[in-house]
């Protein structure tokens, strides 16, 4: 067939964008040649409205940056202005932090798993993936009452104790996830238009991918063993053991078997939170009115998406005079084009579910 | 606090090749909590990354930030400061350039040194207005590209702005 090149639009209004994003291809018949994600569709000015907040009001609105892991934009955040503030965070509360963003990543994956195969046309994995991811939203529910923008984390600690009722909750779920993982495992791992969809598809090698500024688990799915948890360790890390799950390909399929490889490793590390949860306080004492000398903190964290940062620069008074955000699907999606060209049309889908890109974070 | 390696080796090295190579242009240079800080001039911004990539080993590109200094900039000072943040992996190192730029100047483009200073560079263009030299393709990356401003300015009110929408 003759040389004819096409140029074709993709959102923003688009199921399987996740958002509002557009994308501009350029294909030539069914081959991409080119691709231009065009942001700023849901961009509402974060980081300009939270110079005009006091640090504990910006906490609530990290919420809204990754809509499907709340909790872990408010942990990297608050650690931000912790570290700026020499905040000692009670060892209590460090564990309960790591048992609620780890239940996150598993609520997070649980979604992408769903989706993902959402996208590729095979619906039923999205009900399996969310009657899991359910559960958890329950125990957010009776956690902190809210199931979507959860706010659990404030500057120096949590919201609220654990109790016995909510551990054993907890306990329950935990138990009960790895029985939904082995029904979307069972649908998934050995399904023949599964691996066609995604073995082999949208590859990036290891050094392109650090390279592209590729983080979290598609960079690990290329065989690169950075994980922030593991490289330097917040809020307790160190203390519980895990393993950081690998792929060899760097393919669609290579994300898929990551991301759920972390669902098992998160549930490990949920369980020890809960066994070794210490005695004492879940918050430090701060002030109702944190003023914080001048200076600037930067601080990262292993969020579900990649590696999640904050820099937060103090001019003395009680409101930031900066807070930026490094978000991990921003870069991500930058290196949707080294992954599409080459590939089949109907593959960018299938690409673009595979980064877990999550667009409150992108736009800010 | 477990990031604070302060007595890393490759850290003091690197600074000492580039205060001793880049001497001219180096204004501080320090490792402070396991991290690598130098001051410099815009000049050897691009010398500088492609040093600390190619030799010291600080293979990604973390984060782009800028900081506008509106009222330092009236006692004379550079308009704005951009950090650059590098990571090294593994090891799990950090380093972190701090550059002046002055109201109307440009930068030259991390992007030949690092790819994913792209994105970064575009929105610093775009909320800041800092124009990055030796690139392609510098556009507008949140806002219309018919926008009047630059939004994260100090100078650019909250709300109550009409124009340029």
């Amino acid at each position: 067939m003759a040389f004819r090149e096409i140029d074709l639009n993709m959102g923003p209004q688009h199921p399987s964008t996740h958002g509002v994003l557009r994308l501009k291809l350029s294909v030539d018949n069914e081959v991409v040649l080119r691709v231009e994600p065009v942001l700023g569709y849901l961009h509402r000015g974060m980081e300009k409205l939270w110079e005009s907040l006091t640090y504990a009001q910006v906490v609530p609105l990290t919420d809204r940056l990754d809509y499907l892991a709340s909790l872990s934009n408010n942990l990297a955040y608050c650690l931000a202005v912790e570290k700026l503030a020499g905040i000692e965070v009670p060892k209590r509360a460090q564990y309960i932090r790591v048992a609620l963003v780890e239940l996150q990543r598993l609520a997070s994956h649980l979604a992408w798993a769903g989706f993902m195969a959402n996208d590729i046309g095979a619906m039923s994995v999205l009900l399996y993936g969310f009657e899991a991811r359910e559960d958890i939203l329950d125990i957010f529910e009776e956690y902190c009452g809210a199931r979507l923008t959860v706010h659990g984390v404030r500057i120096g600690g949590v919201i609220r104790d654990v109790d016995a009722t909510l551990v054993s909750r907890i306990r329950a779920v935990l138990e009960r996830i790895p029985h939904r993982l082995e029904d979307i495992r069972a649908l998934l791992d050995e399904n023949r238009i599964w691996k066609e969809r995604t073995v082999g598809v949208g590859r990036i090698a290891a050094g392109d991918a650090i390279d592209y500024g590729l983080t979290g688990p598609p960079l690990r799915a290329s065989g690169v063993a950075w994980d922030m948890r593991k490289d330097i360790p917040y809020s307790s890390y160190d203390d519980f053991d895990f393993d950081v799950p690998l792929g060899a390909n760097g393919d669609v399929y290579d994300r898929y078997f990551v991301r759920l490889e972390e669902i098992c490793q998160s549930i490990r590390i949920v369980g020890q939170a809960l066994d070794g949860l210490p005695e004492g306080d879940f918050k430090a004492k701060v002030p109702r009115v944190l003023k914080i000398p001048p200076g600037e903190a930067f601080h990262t964290i292993e969020s579900p998406k990649g590696v999640l940062g904050f820099t937060v620069r103090s001019d003395g008074t009680d409101k930031p005079e900066r807070v930026k955000m490094k978000s991990p699907s921003f870069i991500n999606l930058q290196s949707l084009e080294h992954m599409c060209r080459g590939n089949l049309f109907s593959d960018v889908i299938g690409i673009l579910g595979s980064l877990d890109i999550v667009l409150g974070e992108i736009d800010k | 606090m477990p990031a604070e390696k302060a007595d890393r080796p490759e850290l003091a090295q690197a600074l000492e090749a580039l205060t001793g190579r880049f001497a001219a242009s180096v204004l501080s240079g320090a490792v402070d909590r396991g991290e690598l800080a130098v001051r410099l001039t815009k000049d050897a911004l691009v010398p500088v990354l492609r040093f600390l990539k190619d030799e010291a080993g600080f293979n990604a590109f973390e984060d782009l930030v800028v900081f506008d200094e509106l009222n330092a900039s009236l006692g004379g000072g550079a308009r704005f400061t951009v950090i650059y943040r590098l990571y090294m992996f593994p090891g799990a190192l950090r380093a972190r350039l701090t550059v002046g730029v002055g109201e109307g100047e440009s930068l030259p483009s991390a992007v030949p040194c690092y790819r994913s200073a792209d994105w970064a560079e575009r929105e610093a263009f775009d909320m800041f207005g800092i124009r990055f030299e030796g690139r392609p393709d510098l556009r507008r990356i949140y806002m219309p590209d018919d926008f009047d401003g630059h939004p994260l300015r100090k100078d650019f009110p909250l709300a109550g702005r009409t124009r340029g929408l």
